[in-house]
């Protein structure tokens, strides 16, 4: 008599989406890693010391996976949330007072807070390790953009909440943008780009409106920040996320002693 | 404020009960642990003290009566640090702090050594927190991550300095680094991918209590007419925004983060040394080490940590124990340079742009009047980088060929601007050293 186990194992379902037996033995836990989508992102075999979590910390692992968390609770938190001034402050309201899973918006903040310091903790490991030497130059440049992207993902959506904290947050942080040299209204050289005595760059067109959308922070920040921080960022992130594991893999694996 | 009300005892009694538990656990474990895996008699025992204190701690602050500073030591912080002064002592005494740290590395980083500082620290933190104005700043929920922050900083820098002062002493026995000893090959599956699995178990499980314990913050709505004294960006852009204390929105905001960013990027074509590529040292790379500390530790971290607990109202400079009076206002007479050489040094009055002057003749007042300003900032990017590559930075301009050095020289002239600038402010209460207000144009 088959056990219930090895009976589903066995049935044509399951051999079509695992294409190799339980990983037991050393044949299998090679095939397991070549022939699995999600575990092929790994090498077969490591140095030991490449594993070591005195060395790698996981950091970047971690910063990973709350990249994960931070997709599927946003998903869920965007089923509830609409970017509106007449919405977005009371949805939130409700997430805390009355939603059933309105700790998905805890778990959405706090992950994100989490992830900003494990990027950093994870670039000052590679910088101690001095693992951005060559052949992994480019993989640091990829993940400094990554850090900068991780920061305007948290900054973006630092507004949604649609409080006090939130909107005095981003105009503080967006007023910087008023002083850009020469695209800021309040900008040095900004008087250089006029046309027939017709300032080009005022508060209506510098680069602080093109941030906000608008002269103050308003609905239309509002909404163009929901558009940057639930899709255009995200996308960007995962299509950076692919090429910094992918030149892992290629330019040596995880970083050790020559 | 003065005696501290019901409500707060309250709170803070129910989390300092269970935070000096935790630590005597912690403390109990790892005492165990020495005694019986290591037999190590002499600090189990010290371990076993420590845990019998912090229960006592634990025991007091759960009853109510917390154990604090006393008032004495807590006014002395404060009127250590507190006012203009304040940001001087709380930077300049960091950076002495890490200086020694770094200098003694080899004695801090024993475990011993650092294992009783990491109590020291936890123990300063909880009786801290039993001052209302204290707690008010830390518990702030968006202010935790940063508590969070300078610990596992705290925790993995000397990890890190650990592994290289032994790994730097092996170099000099012409040993190979630790890294190297372990150079077996493992399979994946399972010895990676398990970590990997507990890794994320451990993570959702301390993230789910984070969000249990912690609720999100969420004030009142949005009102643009409302404006919060003091405004504070998110904190992680917070040693920006302390920077606008000395610099102008262009360069603390735009030009100084760009060039971070930047010069970020750059390090790994700036940095020739082919030595201590993917194991811990410090001797083999101390001036690519000592940069990012300084830049990482110093002028990132130590920034943001003061902008989000130091600075109160109107950005003032508020003592750890101080309560934020949004009254309290600071007489700043900053002066610039202009006018300390025109009317100090010349005797004259400073050169003015009037209504009726045409462009070219107001652009001639403004460069006599700032002159001296724009000579030294000139000279500063222009001048010191030729001077430095024929003196001290000789082996690095021989190294790198011009570009790349330039490049490397720039990039460090700008970073030192925000110390220098630092500085020029506490000792001479410099304002700007050119001052073109007409163009939007102060440095």
């Amino acid at each position: 008599m088959p056990s219930i186990g090895e009976t589903v194992r066995n049935s044509q379902i399951w051999k079509s989406i695992f294409r190799h037996p339980m990983p037991l033995d050393r044949r299998n836990r090679i095939v397991v890693m070549l022939t699995n989508f999600f575990l092929h992102l790994h090498p077969v075999s490591i140095k030991k010391q490449g594993i070591a979590l005195s060395y790698t910390w996981c950091m970047g692992g971690v910063t990973f996976f709350l990249f994960l968390v931070e997709t599927v609770t946003g998903v869920l938190l965007m089923f509830y949330y609409r970017p509106t001034l007449q919405w977005a402050f009371t949805d939130i309201q409700a997430l805390r007072d009355v939603t059933s899973l309105g700790i998905l918006r805890e778990l959405h903040r706090w992950g994100a807070h989490a992830m900003v310091i494990t990027v950093w903790l994870h670039m000052y490991r590679v910088f101690l390790t001095g693992s951005y030497k060559p052949p992994r130059e480019f993989n640091w440049v990829v993940g400094v953009i990554l850090l900068l992207l991780t920061l305007l993902l948290s900054f973006t959506g630092y507004l949604l909440p649609w409080d006090q904290l939130a909107i005095w947050a981003i105009t503080v942080g967006s007023n910087m943008a008023r002083a850009t040299p020469f695209l800021g209204s309040e900008g040095p050289g900004q008087q250089l780009l006029s046309i027939g005595g017709i300032d080009m760059i005022t508060s209506a067109s510098d680069a602080r409106f093109g941030l906000l959308g608008a002269r103050f922070v308003g609905e239309e920040t509002l909404n163009r920040f929901y558009v940057l921080h639930c899709i255009a960022i995200p996308l960007a992130v995962a299509m950076l996320l692919a090429i910094h594991f992918w030149r892992v893999r290629k330019d040596g694996g995880i970083s050790g002693p020559l | 404020m003065h005696g501290a009300s019901l409500d707060f005892v309250d709170k803070a009694s129910s989390f300092l009960g269970p935070y000096y538990i935790t630590m005597a656990a912690l403390n109990a474990v790892v005492a165990g642990v020495l005694q019986f895996r290591l037999q190590r008699s002499g600090l189990a025992l010290g371990c076993l003290i420590a845990t019998i204190a912090f229960v006592i701690l634990g025991a007091f602050a759960w009853s109510g009566s917390l154990p604090g500073l006393g008032h004495n030591t807590e006014h002395l912080i404060n009127s250590l640090l507190s006012g203009n002064r304040g940001a001087v002592v709380y930077t300049v005494g960091t950076a002495v702090g890490l200086a020694v740290l770094y200098w003694f590395r080899r004695f801090f980083v024993q475990p011993v050594v650092a294992y009783i500082g990491f109590n020291l620290v936890m123990l300063l933190l909880g009786l801290s927190m039993t001052n209302p104005n204290f707690w008010e700043i830390v518990a702030k929920p968006d202010n935790v991550p940063i508590v969070m922050l300078v610990l596992l900083l705290g925790f993995f820098t000397w990890l890190a300095t650990w592994k290289a002062v032994q790994n730097d002493d092996r170099a000099r026995q012409g040993l190979p680094p630790l890294e190297s000893l372990d150079n077996e090959k493992v399979l994946v599956w399972p010895d990676l991918v398990y970590t990997e699995l507990i890794c994320m178990v451990l993570l959702t499980a301390l993230l789910l209590v984070w969000a249990i314990v912690l609720k999100a913050p969420l004030e009142e709505p949005a009102s643009a007419v409302k404006t919060p004294n003091p405004s504070k960006a998110p904190w992680y852009f917070l040693g920006l925004q302390e920077m606008l204390v000395y610099y102008d929105p262009w360069m603390a905001g735009v030009v100084l983060p760009s060039l971070v960013i930047v010069g970020l990027m750059a390090i790994p074509y700036l940095d020739f040394n082919k030595e201590g590529n993917g194991y811990y040292t410090i001797e083999k790379r101390k001036f690519a080490y000592l940069t990012f500390q300084i830049g990482f530790l110093l002028l990132w971290v130590t920034l943001i940590v003061l902008g989000t607990f130091l600075r109160g109202p109107n950005w003032s400079f508020f003592g750890p124990f101080e309560y934020w009076d949004p009254h309290k206002v600071e007489a700043q007479n900053n002066v610039n340079l202009s006018d300390y050489f025109w009317i100090n040094l010349m005797g004259a009055s400073v050169p003015r742009v009037t209504s009726d002057m045409g462009t070219a003749e107001s652009l001639w007042m403004i460069l006599k009047r700032e002159g001296l300003g724009i000579v030294l900032v000139l000279g500063y990017f222009l001048f010191l980088p030729p001077v430095l590559a024929a003196t001290v930075l000789r082996p690095f301009f021989i190294r790198m060929g011009f570009i790349r050095y330039m490049v490397m020289a720039i990039l460090l002239l700008f970073m030192a601007a925000l110390p220098i600038k630092m500085l020029l402010r506490w000792t001479l209460n410099l304002k700007y050293i050119v001052s073109i207000p007409e163009y939007f144009f102060n440095i």
